[in-house]
């Protein structure tokens, strides 16, 4: 069974990398693309920090840089892996082609997640890589090695956790069709991840904790390179996501189940 | 058409934009929470001031800073690119293209006919905004009031107009879409939406006041809150009516050229 879907997946993945090489020009545009928006999305840092001679509630800049970096990793996540396939739903929903995909012998929300990958998206690893590389030559350390197994395993959490709000965003989009700017909601919100989280006070930082934890996504993994998340973070982001990640698939679902298909 | 046929038919437009304004309303509001950036920017500014002021920003000047960015953004809001690939892509256009006034007219009575609800949605945030800081938080003069609506009417101008420059590309190259992408993330770090242009170190800032970024957004909000003595203002208006004037041009020229190569879809 799970080897099934992990061909699946890799027959899925190789189709969205042949689309994307075909439109060759295209390819390198976005690659180029992606890079500027990348540098543009650092000024903002450096226009804080230049103008705060100190730290930012206890933020250095060096240290905020690799929170940057996850957020750089993680939207590299989002838009290439994430994004695309699931505006896709929103677009069958729409259409009522959706119908198509339920016919087909495999989980549905396998299938619609899987459906277009934008392969150029690994810039942003790359990038990340780069921003962490630098943030560290900054702070003039290296991680430890148990910081860097920690904050991969916090890798994991916050994808799936990225994932299970993506899959509750589209479950609104069975109840109210016209969901276009949902998207752009989502991802204007998840820009907030960009800044450390101590940033954020009173109703803010509850929301970007528990709500949208936007928190456990980039600030937990940049506190784990340095050493200093406790290891019961580790545990609530671990339960967290797992809740998470059940309470979208049962969204999912229930709202799978009253779907009344294009032609009822 | 006529000029005299497009000034007699623009009220019904502006009309047909008001009713589509309300009825996608939900949509709108949508719209109007995805445009929360000011606030995280709020929270993340006041940090910084908590202990010391910013430039001659202190914690409360931000709020008022970002609650007036706020405001001017959702009235000088523009999508018309989105909307000139979205039909060039589909040949929409064609239809538009059938009725005796030139799209562009329409395009523009539709975002205006959107303005009245996004002003009644900004009114409560204005209200909170006085609440909350006084009188500082609108303009203090009369010429303020004055230079206040002209500066929103060009901020909404160059918006506007450089969506219809990059839009019509889309008759040339088959999607302009990742060009306004472009120009959006130029507007964002340039525009004073993140964080006021001041802040900016001196070269960039130079550079800025270049740019036609930081006049859809910056001046108006700056203006709003009484950032400008009276010489700089007009300083600042003019320069960004000699922006409003340059678009014009562009996108007129641009839109026309581009028209003649668009017959091709037509048979």
């Amino acid at each position: 069974m799970l080897r099934r879907y992990l061909r699946l997946l890799g027959v899925r993945l190789r189709a969205s990398s042949l689309l994307a090489m075909q439109y060759r020009a295209d390819f390198l545009v976005d690659g180029l693309i992606s890079v500027f928006w990348m540098i543009t999305a650092l000024v903002p840092l450096f226009v804080v920090f230049q103008n705060a001679q100190r730290d930012i509630e206890g933020w250095s800049f060096g240290e905020s840089l690799l929170v940057i970096g996850w957020f750089t990793l993680l939207q590299g996540i989002l838009e290439g892996a994430i994004n695309p396939s699931l505006t896709g739903v929103v677009e069958h929903i729409r259409k009522g082609t959706l119908d198509f995909v339920l016919l087909k012998p495999a989980d549905a929300q396998f299938l619609v997640s899987t459906e277009r990958f934008l392969p150029w998206r690994i810039t942003n690893v790359f990038a990340a890589l780069v921003v962490f590389g630098y943030a560290f030559h900054r702070l003039g350390r290296v991680p430890s090695l148990l910081g860097v197994g920690i904050s991969l395993v916090l890798l994991v959490t916050s994808v799936l956790l990225l994932y299970s709000l993506w899959i509750l965003t589209v479950c609104a989009a069975f109840y109210v069709v016209k969901v276009d700017n949902l998207s752009y909601f989502f991802t204007s919100i998840f820009d907030a991840a960009r800044w450390p989280a101590p940033v954020f006070r009173g109703a803010l930082s509850f929301v970007f904790t528990f709500i949208i934890p936007l928190a456990v996504m980039t600030t937990f993994p940049a506190e784990a390179m340095l050493g200093r998340l406790p290891w019961s973070a580790l545990g609530w982001a671990i339960l967290g996501s797992g809740l998470f990640a059940f309470l979208s698939r049962q969204m999912w679902k229930h709202a799978i189940g009253r779907y009344t298909s294009a032609s009822s | 058409m006529s000029v005299r046929g497009t000034i007699r038919a623009f009220p019904t437009l502006l009309r047909v934009g008001v009713s589509e304004a309300v009825a996608y309303r939900a949509e709108m509001i949508v719209w109007f929470f995805s445009t929360t950036m000011p606030f995280i920017s709020m929270a993340l500014w006041t940090a910084v001031a908590r202990y010391n002021p910013v430039g001659r920003y202190d914690s409360e000047d931000f709020v008022r800073y970002f609650l007036a960015t706020f405001s001017v953004r959702q009235v000088t809001g523009s999508w018309v690119a989105w909307q000139m690939n979205y039909e060039v892509r589909q040949g929409t256009l064609a239809m538009r293209l059938l009725r005796p006034i030139s799209p562009l007219w329409a395009y523009a009575a539709e975002n205006l006919g959107y303005m009245p609800l996004r002003a009644l949605m900004v009114l409560p945030i204005v209200i909170f905004s006085l609440v909350h800081s006084g009188a500082a938080a609108l303009p203090r003069t009369a010429w303020g009031w004055l230079f206040l609506v002209l500066a929103l009417v060009g901020g909404w101008l160059i918006t506007f107009l450089a969506n219809v420059a990059i839009g019509s590309l889309s008759l040339y190259i088959e999607s302009s879409q990742r060009l306004m992408d472009v120009w959006f993330a130029l507007f964002l770090v340039g525009s004073g939406y993140l964080y006021p242009v001041e802040l900016f170190p001196s070269a960039l800032k130079g550079l800025l006041d270049w740019l036609p970024f930081r006049y859809q957004i910056g001046l108006p909000t700056e203006i709003m809150i009484n950032a400008h003595g009276f010489s700089e203002a007009l300083g600042l208006l003019a320069r960004q009516w000699a922006w409003v004037a340059v678009l014009l041009t562009v996108s007129v020229v641009s839109w026309k050229r581009g028209l003649k190569r668009f017959a091709a879809y037509g048979g």
